[in-house]
C-alpha cells in the first residue's frame, strides 16, 4: 500500500539564549507498509524530534513528510502514538481510555464496545475494563497505551521509549506483545529506545543516530525481529549473530558519547 | 544484646532480615488521616482541662464561662433565640451568605480563569487586575461596601464574592496550565478537535486544582463573613457573637466561637469528601 517518506528534514531550534540547535540535519528515509524501524541514538540526537515531526506536532525547519500521495502536515488518527508514560487520561476507565479515539469520531456505542473488548483481549486485559488506569502496574498502562492508539487503526504507530519505564522483566514481555501486535496488525511501526538490546531486538530495521547535528549514522536491516515471531526471545537474544551486532553497536553509541564528552571539555577549557 | 537487636529490628535498623511490614509513615501520604486516636485524646483532654479549670474555680468565669454556661447559651439559644433569630437561624444567614456568594465566585472566576488559561489575550488583559486584587484582604473593602449598600445581606454577599472570585480564577487557571503536553498530543493523534479536547481533556484535567480552590476559597469566605458580621450585621453568627461581647455575656461570646470553628471545620470535611468522590485520581497520575 502506502509508504512513508521523510525528505531532507532539517530542525534547527533558535534557544532563548542566541544559541542555535541543529536537532535534525537533512534526515532522509522512507518505509513501506508494515515495517518496524527502530531508532537508537544517545541522548539529545533528536529521535523524539523526529518522531513529533512525523506525528504533526512539530513542523520541520525544511523538508517534508508524506504517506503515499499525501504531505503530512498536522497531527492526525491516520498516526497513532504511544508515550513514555503519563498520556493516559486518569479520569477515565481503561475501557473509556481505549474507546477514546473511535467515541470522538462519534462511533456509536455499541460499536465502540465490541471494539474495546477486542482490544481488552488482545492486550490481556479482559478484566481490568473497568479499572481507574492509575490502579495498574506500569506494564498494563503501557497495554492500555497500546490498546488505544490501536482502537483508531492508524496506518502509522509511532512510539517513544515506549517500554522505557518498566522493569526488566515486563520489558520483555512487552516487547513480545509489540512483535505480536506488528504480526498481527501489518502496521507499519517506528519505535525510539534506549536500550540497544531491544533495538535488535524489535527492529526489522534500525537507524543509529548521531548527535550535533542529529542525523542517520548508520542503518540495519535485522532479522531478529521475523525470527522472535516463532522463537524464543532468549534464544535469539544469546545466539552469536545477535551478541556481535550488539557490541557493534554499543562500541560506535560509546564513540559518539566520547566525541560528545570530549567536545565539551574542549569547550570548557 | 538479644534485646537491643529485636529493638533495632523492630525499629527497622538493621540491615539484615526482610521487612515485611512497612515501618516508617513519615511523610507517607496513605498516613495522613491516621492518628484518629490522638486527636479523640486531645480533644477529651482539653474538655477535662476547661471542665476541673471552672469547677475548681482557678478560670475567673467574666474572662471564660464555664462549660456548663455555655451548654446552657445553647440550649436556650437554640430554642428562644438572641436578638429576634434563634441560633440555627443566625447559623444560616450566616451560611447563606457564603453559598450565594461562593457561588457567583465560582459562576465567574472558573470561566475566566479557564479563559486566561487558554488565551493569550485574555490573559494579558486580566492579569493586573487579578493580581492587583488578589493579596488585598476582603476586609478591606468592608467600608466601600457598606457605603454601597448598607449593612445588609448585599454588602456581605459582595465581600464573599470577592474572596472567592481571585481564588477561583487562579486555581482555574492553574488547573487549565497543569496539563501535560503528552495528553494534548495524544488527543490529537486520537482525532480529537480543539472543542473535544477542552471538554475531553482540559477541563477535566483541572478538577482536581479546581476542588483544592473551592477548598481554600470555603474556608477563606467563612472567616470573611465571621469577620464581616462582625463589622456590620444583623443575624448571622458573628452579630451573634459582636452583641454579646457588648453585654459581656462571654458564654455566648465562647459558643458562637465554638460554633466558628466546628462549622469551618464541618465545612472542609464535607469538601474533601466530595474531593475524594468526584476526582479520586488526584494525585496519582
Ligand atoms: N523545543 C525545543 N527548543 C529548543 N531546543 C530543543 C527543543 N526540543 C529539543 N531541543 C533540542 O534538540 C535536541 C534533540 O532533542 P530530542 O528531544 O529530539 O533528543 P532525543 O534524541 O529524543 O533525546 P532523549 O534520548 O534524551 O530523549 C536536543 O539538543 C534538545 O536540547
Ligand atoms: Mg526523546
Amino acid at each position: 500500500m502506502s509508504e512513508l517518506k521523510a525528505s531532507n528534514i532539517s530542525m534547527v531550534f533558535d534557544e532563548p539564549n542566541g544559541n542555535r540547535v541543529e536537532a535534525l540535519q537533512n534526515v532522509n528515509f522512507s518505509l513501506k507498509q508494515g515495517e518496524l524501524l527502530a531508532i537508537l541514538g544517545p541522548s539529545g540526537c533528536g529521535k523524539s524530534t523526529l518522531l513529533n515531526i512525523i506525528a504533526g506536532f512539530l513542523a520541520p525547519t525544511a523538508g517534508r513528510v508524506s504517506n503515499g500521495d499525501h504531505t503530512l502536515i498536522h497531527s492526525g488518527p491516520d498516526r497513532g502514538m504511544v508515550f513514555q508514560q503519563g498520556a493516559l487520561f486518569e479520569w477515565m476507565t481503561v475501557s473509556e481510555n481505549i474507546g477514546f479515539g473511535p467515541k470522538m469520531a462519534g462511533t456509536p456505542a455499541q460499536e465502540i464496545d465490541a471494539i474495546v473488548n477486542d482490544l481488552l483481549d488482545t492486550v490481556g486485559l479482559q478484566d481490568f475494563g473497568d479499572k481507574a488506569v492509575y490502579e495498574l502496574s506500569g506494564g498494563m498502562q503501557q497495554r492500555v497505551a497500546l490498546a488505544r492508539c490501536l482502537a483508531n487503526n492508524p496506518d502509522i504507530i509511532l512510539m517513544d521509549e515506549p517500554l522505557g519505564a518498566l522493569d526488566a522483566l515486563t520489558r520483555e514481555k512487552m516487547q513480545s506483545l509489540v512483535l505480536k501486535l506488528w504480526k498481527e496488525t501489518g502496521k507499519t511501526i517506528i519505535l525510539i529506545t534506549h536500550s540497544v538490546e531491544e533495538a535488535l531486538f524489535l527492529g526489522e530495521r534500525l537507524f543509529v543516530m548521531a548527535p550535533r547535528p542529529g542525523r542517520i549514522k548508520k542503518q540495519y536491516n535485522l532479522p531478529f525481529a521475523e525470527a522472535g515471531l516463532t522463537q524464543n526471545p532468549r534464544d535469539i537474544k544469546t545466539s552469536p549473530e545477535f551478541i556481535a551486532t550488539r557490541e557493534e553497536i554499543l562500541s560506535m553509541i560509546w564513540g559518539m558519547e566520547e566525541e560528545i564528552m570530549g567536545n565539551s571539555q574542549a569547550v570548557g577549557a | 544484646m538479644t534485646l537491643i537487636k529485636s529493638f533495632t529490628d523492630y525499629i527497622g535498623f538493621t540491615k539484615s532480615g526482610i521487612q515485611t511490614q512497612k515501618i516508617s509513615t513519615f511523610g507517607d501520604t496513605e498516613a495522613i488521616g491516621k492518628g484518629r486516636l490522638w486527636s479523640i485524646v486531645s480533644v477529651l483532654s482539653l474538655a477535662l482541662v476547661w471542665h476541673m479549670g471552672s469547677k475548681l474555680g482557678l478560670i475567673n468565669p467574666i474572662f471564660w464561662p464555664a462549660p456548663s454556661a455555655v451548654w446552657q447559651q445553647f440550649i436556650s439559644i437554640s430554642q428562644e433565640g438572641y436578638r429576634g433569630f434563634t441560633l440555627w437561624e443566625h447559623i444560616w444567614a450566616s451560611l447563606s451568605r457564603i453559598l450565594i456568594g461562593f457561588g457567583f465566585g465560582c459562576l465567574l472566576g472558573i470561566p475566566l480563569g479557564f479563559a486566561m488559561g487558554l488565551s493569550e489575550k485574555i490573559r494579558g488583559w486580566f492579569d493586573p487586575i487579578v493580581e492587583f486584587f488578589r493579596p488585598i484582604p476582603p476586609l478591606a473593602f468592608i467600608p466601600l461596601v457598606i457605603i454601597w449598600s448598607g449593612i445588609g445581606e448585599r454588602s456581605k454577599i459582595l465581600l464573599i464574592f470577592f474572596a472567592a472570585l481571585w481564588i477561583m480564577v487562579i486555581a482555574a487557571r492553574a488547573g487549565v496550565s497543569s496539563i501535560k503536553l503528552n495528553k494534548i498530543h495524544a488527543a490529537h493523534s486520537l482525532g480529537a478537535s480543539k472543542k473535544q479536547i477542552l471538554q475531553h481533556v482540559i477541563l477535566p484535567n483541572s478538577l482536581p486544582e479546581i476542588f483544592t480552590g473551592m477548598r481554600v476559597a470555603m474556608g477563606v469566605c467563612w472567616g470573611t463573613v465571621v469577620a464581616a458580621e462582625l463589622v456590620a450585621a444583623n443575624s448571622g453568627v458573628g452579630y451573634m457573637i459582636m452583641v454579646a461581647s457588648k453585654f459581656l455575656a462571654t458564654d455566648i461570646v465562647v459558643l458562637g466561637v465554638i460554633i466558628v470553628g466546628l462549622i469551618g471545620y464541618s465545612i472542609d470535611i464535607l469538601m474533601r469528601k466530595i474531593e475524594a468522590k468526584l476526582v479520586p485520581w488526584k494525585g496519582k497520575s
